[in-house]
């Protein structure tokens, strides 16, 4: 069994939702989390809040951002148990990220250190 | 309670409460930062909950969230911190941080120095509607569209309105003073009246939608009589009106969502819990030497809890309607008066009454008037009921008039 990280790009993070998405968007995502969670597969996540961001570049360059750089913003991620990187993307096609257009959600194994990846 | 059904439940009652205290901190001017702070409260809800769980106390969480960010807002915005900070200080104690208070007694204090402010006289009424249903209800863009039948676009636009209305009037978010609070009471009511016909007799096919608007009314209506200094007489008897009408809520609709007339409801359906109550703030709205219009409607309604067609009923009716139209004339108001005296002096009487109404653009007069032909004389009564029906609007009312074409 392998970890897999799933990262949620979004395009336009700071889009501004009414309650009745959140609402929406919450119970989605809490239905999608236990439903992986249920087969004894979700190991932890978060949401990335976007105030407050910053990107440091070299030469101790501190930006606030990373919006207007990038096309896509990080929102967010899971980390999920899975014994192929397939299952892992099943996980993720039933992320409600991806029901935003443009939005995008990335699947990566998650070193395990004894290299056995 | 199950998480399905914690979260809309938490939208439902917590944005309403952070955004009324904000806007009471913020001042009027800044009821779009407020309700901006409420809606990113809950978007840090989204990222956190579905990830590690509901906390064991959301609303606490909640509030926790609300006070921090709009702390944040308020240091790292520059017009805010130099310009709104130094007034908001210089009525706070000397030498104290700002204090964001989310108490359940100051949330009740800003939720109804809110009602107060949104229903001031220099806004116009659809506004006040609108920025209640939003800012004190709660209620989303979407759900305010389809209970106007309307657009989202055009709900928003109106909202958009409004808000600059209560900038330009500088709307001061209080009590009213003492010598004030009659009058600014008066035109609260108005507003609270109209919410609760908007859902009462909204054409809106969403049922629980309707429901939940009179439901806000009669809570808004109940916050005023909580607080003692608005706890009037005439307040009794509108929250009386509500509780009367409400009892009919599920009697009015048929399975297919068509109107149900009074005299063909199934009275089993009223519900008599809601008919106590209304009982009890209508003995409760007897306590002042004065007669609103909202105890005469009040007490119409009470009568019409009564299925029985005894004469006192009616008697009763047609004195109170007497009354109402000798306080405010209202077409729908004299049309039932007509009703009444037909049911207390025969359809003669009230045929020669109801032609002296001049009402005839209105099709209830010519329903009113088929409806009191059909015993005498069939042809005019469909002639009347063929009129009504050329000039009614809705589908809904239609129907009825088909109806009872139909049924002659």
């Amino acid at each position: 069994m392998n970890e897999y990280i799933l990262i949620f790009r979004h395009e336009d993070g700071q889009k501004v939702a009414s309650p009745d998405q959140i609402q929406a968007w919450m119970k989605q995502t809490m239905d999608w989390v236990s439903g992986i969670a249920a087969q004894n597969k979700f190991s932890s996540g978060t949401g990335l809040p976007f105030e407050d961001a910053r990107v440091v570049r070299p030469n101790n360059v501190v930006t606030n951002g990373p919006f207007g750089d990038i096309k896509e913003t990080i929102g967010g991620y899971i980390i999920v148990k899975a014994d192929s990187v397939d299952e892992a993307v099943e996980f993720a096609k039933g992320s409600p990220v991806l029901q935003g257009e443009g939005n995008s959600v990335e699947v990566r194994k998650i070193a395990k250190g004894d290299g056995t990846h | 309670m199950q998480e399905q059904e914690l979260i809309p439940h938490l939208f439902r009652t917590e944005f309403r409460k952070i955004t009324a205290v904000l806007c009471k901190l913020l001042g009027i001017a800044n009821v779009n930062i407020a309700e901006d702070i409420a809606g990113e409260t809950f978007l840090s809800a989204l990222e956190i909950w579905p990830f590690k769980g509901v906390p064991e106390n959301p609303v606490a969480w909640l509030y926790a969230v609300a006070k921090n960010k709009a702390k944040n807002y308020i240091a790292r915005d520059h017009l805010f911190h130099d310009k709104v900070m130094p007034l908001i200080r210089s009525s706070s104690p000397a030498g104290h941080e700002i204090e964001i208070d989310l108490s359940a007694a100051n949330i009740a204090d800003s939720q109804l120095q809110m009602l107060f402010a949104i229903c001031h006289p220099s806004i116009p009424v659809e506004s006040q509607i609108g920025l209640s249903l939003r800012i004190l209800c709660g209620f989303g863009i979407d759900e305010i569209a389809n209970a106007f039948l309307t657009n989202k676009e055009t709900v928003n636009k109106r909202l958009y309105r409004a808000k600059e209305k209560l900038r330009a009037g500088m709307v001061v978010i209080e009590f009213p003073p003492e010598n004030e609070i009659n009058s600014r009471l008066r035109s609260v009511l108005t507003t609270l009246y109209l919410l609760f016909n908007e859902g009462y007799y909204s054409e809106s096919q969403d049922t629980i939608l309707r429901n939940d608007l009179c439901l806000e009314a009669m809570r808004l209506t109940y916050m005023l009589i909580d607080n003692e200094q608005t706890d009037h007489p005439d307040v009794n008897a509108l929250l009386a009106m509500m509780c009367f009408h409400s009892s009919r809520f599920e009697a009015r609709k048929n399975a297919n969502g068509e109107m149900v007339l009074y005299q063909d409801q199934d009275e089993l359906l009223w519900d008599q819990e809601l008919i106590t109550k209304g009982v009890y703030y209508l003995n409760r709205a007897s306590k002042g030497d004065s007669i609103s219009k909202y105890h005469l409607e009040a007490n119409i309604a009470y009568w019409h809890t009564i299925k029985e067609d005894v004469t006192e009923k009616w008697e009763n009716i047609l004195q109170l309607f007497n009354q109402l139209l000798a306080i405010e004339y209202s077409p729908i108001a004299a049309l039932n008066r007509t009703y009444a005296l037909s049911k207390v002096s025969g359809n003669e009487a009230a045929i020669t009454a109801a032609e002296k109404l001049d009402l005839t653009t209105n099709h209830f007069y010519f329903t009113l008037l088929g409806e009191l032909y059909k015993d005498i004389d069939r042809e005019k009564a469909k002639e009347n009921l063929l009129k009504a029906l050329s000039i009614a609007k809705s589908q809904a009312d239609k129907q009825t008039i088909q109806n009872k074409i139909d049924r002659l």
